[in-house]
């Protein structure tokens, strides 16, 4: 009733889940287990109470409570002196019940099958088939055998092996048709080492005459692997101790023993020494024993060992020796040797053969003149500038081309073969100024220089012969450069070399100056240049800007790398001056040619020893407040000797005290100054360095007091030129003095020209001249010139 | 180069270019011991106060510490730009006092593990060729043609301009000059304190090399070695009356002749004096000889005929005879 209202209504409902079963007619419900009667009971029936999974789970306590057999009663004290034999070690064992010694227990009694002995397949389907199967089979239980008769455990590699088709006994590897020819031992060669035993030796012989079927493989022998247990007795190779047995009754044993028997004579000696041992059961017979008195064996005595017949190196048996499985059996077939040389060098290719002979081809006759060394010729790019130098050698090579259609490829160069291959221009430094330049401005060029150059051979004839102070024209020397600078020009100003940088105006002028050099525009370089600028000054910088123009190319890219920015900069116009200086070395001098030593001559400074030093001394120190060491030390100005040559109201002291500073800047940058002890004894000249600096400075001073007339001259003689503002004195002073650039590119032959061109400008600038006459003094000395060179930079 | 003992005057200590240090017994004349552990000619050495240690510098930048008994390099100084040329032990050997050719007086820690110097005193302009220290003061001279003296009790910096390049400096026993040989063939006697000259010693010759200068030991006689190959005394007071040449050592030139310490000098003429001069000799034709031991090896045997001929010119015979040789 009620199921037919719900059969109606299940048609509607989605049913999730499987259906409870149906219930039985008088079946009453059933009620869920209560949880106080889900219950565990032990074995005996006794209730488990549930500890908890990880404290013990059902079997933790006693009797499932939480006590011990003794309950609370803590264990009294044992001595363990009186009682040391009933004081008992508590095991872990003593801690379990008996659930756990059991099979399924942590630690179970019984004695079961470890896996290293149980039955291979534990596979229970397997096993199942098994037992049917074994039911089934006509000879029935014969797989209950397996259980009892496990096989052991076998390796993987083992087990694989076995899979391929492998058995015990033989060796690995694919088998082999048949045995090449045994090698029958040579009776004059002994073989020694591990000889086969003396039955199976016997064996091989008498199978030799049995026919073995073309068609039958074989498995290669087996390897036995090296024995690599080290010897660690003091005994000889190959010795054994004796064993008893062999050695009372001497049968077998014997040829263990004698190892440098013959092979050949392996038969009959063992047949001997059956026939003979069977008279003598006792006795130690081998060479290495001698023969005794009693033996009839006298034979062998004589017998020498040498080296020679022993294997020297590990290696393998001879090939065709023993390929087999020593139970396989033998086939005694000629191989040819034809054979085996193949099987050295492997699978022949189809259509080749091996060749009958080996041939050898003799080396090549070398010409008589031959000399076995190479020389790679230079390759020269095909640039314009090297023109001449490639023609040059062409000429010496013996090759001379004038096609250039008929180039080959490699006496391209890097563009050429750019252009013929259409690829577009790299970006990046060129490798000279004239590659940009277009045709028509290549030609320019050549013309002002051939120009030039006439220009200058005409006048170099009349300058030689004329007077020498004819002035020469300014656009001379630009000429004379350009041709100097040729196209190595190029990264002069493109570079950061900034020789100038001191003075950032003029090294913008520079700048202009190189750029409007690579466009070859030889007007323009005059108007770079600064226009305040008298025209000695201009034509100076000028020079001074070829100069470094040329200077600054050579180190550019290769050189640049290498180098690394100075530590000390030279932009710095302070420098850490003593603040006392000796000075006075005139008064000095002339005070010691009176000898009038003592307040005239003496210097005194105030000076720190440093601290240690006081102590390792015992002295107190004499300044314990301050931290200086040595000699105080103040920050000045720097100065440099252009500064003096301007100025006319510098006093003497005051280049003095510069000349000092000089000296000490020259101290600074180079720690080793040149000594007299370094001076060869053939030098007797009596040039002393500093005597020289004196007089040097002396008359520098001496210079220096002029002034002011010739200033007033130059003052006349230049209507525009006003006597020297402080913007042009910072100009001096900011600029590298032009000592520094005389003492460094002043060539002997170049030397000549600047001088003249200085002589020709005395009229107009007597005190330039001075000064210039004083700077080629300067280069003349060596040491002073260097040092001027240090201490105005 | 040759250094007396400085405390009894029983060891004499040379070096030379073959790189070693030789200790010898001047009475006997016998060696010692060799030193070996310089990479160029040994320019200077110098003993401790106790005998135990010795000091020596070299063409090869360093500054050698060594332990007279085992021979051993203790302590290797390097941080001189050029050859050092003249070494110096302070009183108590705690300092080693270096001065080169690079112009600095270095002052090197022996107690300290310190591979740099304590102090560098840079104030010369051209390379150090003497160096003298005494208990509170040390003494330079320098090419550049000045003496300078370091004081530290008193932290002052005296520098007195002699003019020609220094070859040797010097303290008086008394402590109150100062004796500095020049390249213009002078010595001069200086007033410590103030720097007055008090005589000057001429007659010798010193223009190219560096030769050493000598007190006595009791201030009485001034000592120089000279060019053609003497050596020669002058009376500290009367320098008029004092020049007295020795007997001649032979051809080369004497550098260092050193006053034998402890023992009292006669007012008679050294030559018959207990004067005991020990003196090295160079070579006019090799700058650089090094010849020493092997001069010196030949002491036994000459020693006995130039002993008797003239008592204790002992060395400076010895290495007449070589020069025969």
């Amino acid at each position: 009733m009620a199921a037919e209202s719900s059969d109606s209504e299940e048609e509607d409902l989605v049913s999730y889940g499987s259906a409870l079963p149906a219930l039985q007619e008088g079946e009453r419900i059933k009620k869920p287990v209560p949880l106080q009667e889900q219950t565990v009971k032990d074995g005996k029936g006794r209730y488990q109470r549930f500890h908890g999974a990880f404290t013990g789970g059902f079997s933790a306590g006693y009797f499932n409570t939480v006590g011990t057999k003794e309950g609370w009663t803590p264990s009294s004290f044992i001595s363990s002196r009186q009682k040391r034999a009933d004081k008992t070690i508590l095991g872990p064992e003593d801690f379990m019940d008996e659930e756990d010694l059991s099979e399924f227990g942590i630690a179970p009694k019984d004695i079961t099958t470890t896996d290293d002995f149980a039955s291979k397949a534990k596979d229970r389907i397997k096993e199942k088939a098994r037992q049917i199967a074994g039911v089934v089979a006509a000879i029935p239980g014969t797989t209950a055998f397996d259980d009892l008769i496990g096989p052991s455990k076998i390796t993987i590699g083992v087990e694989l092996l076995r899979k391929m088709g492998w058995k015990e006994g033989q060796g690995i590897g694919p088998r082999i048709k048949r045995k090449p020819l045994r090698q029958k031992p040579d009776p004059q060669v002994k073989v020694y080492g591990c000889a086969l035993p003396p039955g199976l030796s016997e064996g091989s012989e008498d199978e030799e005459d049995e026919y073995q079927p073309e068609n039958v493989t074989f498995a290669p022998k087996d390897v036995m692997p090296v024995d690599l247990t080290p010897k660690e007795d003091v005994h000889g190779l190959g010795y054994k101790g004796l064993d008893p047995t062999q050695a009372l009754f001497g049968i077998s044993g014997r040829e263990h023993l004698n190892l440098f028997t013959g092979g050949s004579e392996k038969t009959s000696d063992l047949l001997g020494d059956l026939r003979h041992s069977k008279g003598r059961k006792l006795g130690i017979t081998g060479q290495a024993f001698g023969v005794g008195a009693l033996e009839e064996e006298d034979d062998d005595i004589y017998a020498t060992e040498t080296l020679s017949k022993y294997d020297t190196v590990l290696k393998d048996e001879e090939p065709g020796d023993g390929l087999y499985g020593w139970t396989a059996p033998k086939q005694y077939k000629s191989k040819k040797r034809f054979e085996t040389e193949v099987k050295y060098i492997g699978k022949i290719l189809d259509g080749f053969s091996l060749a009958s002979k080996s041939s050898t081809y003799p080396p090549p006759d070398l010409p008589r003149d031959y000399r076995p060394v190479h020389y790679f010729r230079p390759v020269i790019a095909a640039g314009n500038e090297n023109y001449h130098l490639r023609k040059a050698l062409e000429q010496s090579t013996g090759k001379l081309e004038n096609d250039t259609t008929q180039q080959s490829r490699h006496t391209l160069n890097a563009s050429q073969r750019r252009d013929r291959l259409g690829e577009t221009v790299l970006k990046g430094p060129a490798p000279s100024v004239l590659e940009y330049l277009s045709e028509k401005d290549r030609e320019r060029l050549k013309e002002v220089k051939q120009a030039s150059e006439q220009q200058m051979k005409v006048k170099m004839l009349p300058q030689q012969s004329q007077n020498r102070f004819q002035p020469t024209s300014a656009n001379d020397a630009p000429h004379k450069w350009q041709m100097f600078l040729g196209g190595q020009l190029a990264n002069a100003g493109s570079s950061d070399f900034k020789p100038f940088a001191r003075n950032p105006e003029k090294q913008k002028r520079y700048e202009s100056f190189v750029q409007s050099l690579k466009q070859g525009q030889k007007d323009m370089l005059e108007h770079y240049l600064d226009p305040s600028m008298t025209e000695w000054e201009r034509g100076r910088e000028q020079e001074e800007f070829f100069r470094a123009a040329m200077f600054y190319k050579s180190s550019n890219s290769t050189l640049s790398s290498r180098f690394t920015r100075a530590k000390y900069e030279d932009d710095v116009d302070k420098v850490e001056v003593p603040r006392d200086q000796e000075n006075d070395i005139d008064d000095k001098e002339s005070a010691v040619k009176m000898k009038m030593f003592g307040k005239l001559t003496r210097d005194k400074f105030e000076w720190h020893p440093e601290k240690l030093l006081c102590k390792r001394f015992n002295v107190p120190d004499p300044y314990p407040d301050s931290s200086i060491v040595g000699l105080p030390k103040v920050k000045r100005d720097k100065y440099s000797v252009f500064n003096f040559l301007t100025l006319p109201e510098a006093t003497t002291s005051v280049t003095q005290a510069t000349n000092e500073r000089i000296q000490q800047n020259n101290n600074l940058n180079k720690p080793k100054k040149p000594s007299r002890w370094d001076v060869s004894d053939k030098e007797k000249e009596k040039k002393d360095s500093i005597s020289e600096f004196i007089s040097l400075a002396r008359s520098k001073v001496d210079i220096q007091q002029q002034p002011p007339v010739p200033m007033t001259e130059e003052c006349g003689t230049e209507t525009n030129e006003t006597l020297p503002t402080n913007e042009d004195k910072d100009q001096e002073e900011s600029r590298p003095s032009m000592d520094l650039f005389k003492a460094i590119f002043v060539s002997s032959s170049d030397e000549k020209s600047s001088s003249s061109e200085d002589e020709s400008d005395e009229e107009h600038q007597p005190t330039v001249s001075v000064i210039n006459s004083e700077t080629n003094k300067q280069v003349d000395l060596p040491d002073s010139s260097s040092s001027n060179v240090q201490g105005s930079t | 180069p040759l250094k007396a003992n400085p405390v009894d005057g029983n060891y004499c200590l040379t070096c030379g270019s073959d790189k070693s240090l030789k200790l010898w017994n001047p009475h006997k004349g016998t060696l010692l011991r060799t030193y070996h552990g310089h990479g160029y000619e040994v320019l200077d050495a110098a003993g401790s106060f106790d005998n135990s240690q010795l000091c020596s510098c070299s063409a090869d930048k360093t500054v050698a510490l060594w332990d007279v008994a085992t021979g051993q390099v203790v302590r290797k100084f390097r941080g001189h730009a050029g050859k050092v040329s003249c070494v110096q032990f302070n009183e108590e050997a705690t300092v080693i006092v270096s001065g080169s050719i690079d112009s600095t007086v270095r002052c090197w820690d022996c107690r300290s593990r310190r591979p740099d110097p304590v102090q560098v005193l840079d104030e010369a302009k051209d390379g150090v060729s003497s160096v003298k220290v005494s208990d509170h003061e040390i003494l330079s001279g320098s090419v550049d043609g000045r003496v300078r003296r370091y004081d530290l009790r008193a932290g002052q910096l005296y520098s007195d301009y002699v003019g020609s390049p220094i070859t040797s400096v010097c303290f008086s026993k008394d402590g109150q000059c100062v004796l500095a040989a020049s390249l213009d063939s002078t010595l001069r006697l200086l007033d410590k304190d103030t720097g007055e000259l008090l005589g000057e010693y001429t007659g010798h010759r010193s223009t190219t090399y560096k030769l050493d200068c000598v007190l006595s030991e009791q201030d009485t006689h001034v000592g120089s070695a000279s060019e053609d190959g003497k050596v020669y005394f002058w009376d500290l007071v009367e320098v008029s009356r004092g020049l007295t040449k020795t007997a001649e050592p032979g051809e080369g030139i004497l550098r260092h002749p050193q006053a034998h310490p402890g023992r009292g000098c006669d007012p008679r003429p050294p030559t018959c004096s207990r004067w005991r001069m020990l003196s090295a000799r160079r070579s006019k034709t090799t700058r650089v000889r090094s010849s020493l031991p092997e001069m010196m090896s030949r002491s036994s045997v000459a020693r006995d005929s130039t002993a008797l001929a003239c008592g204790l010119w002992l060395l400076t015979r010895v290495w007449a005879a070589a020069e025969a040789a």
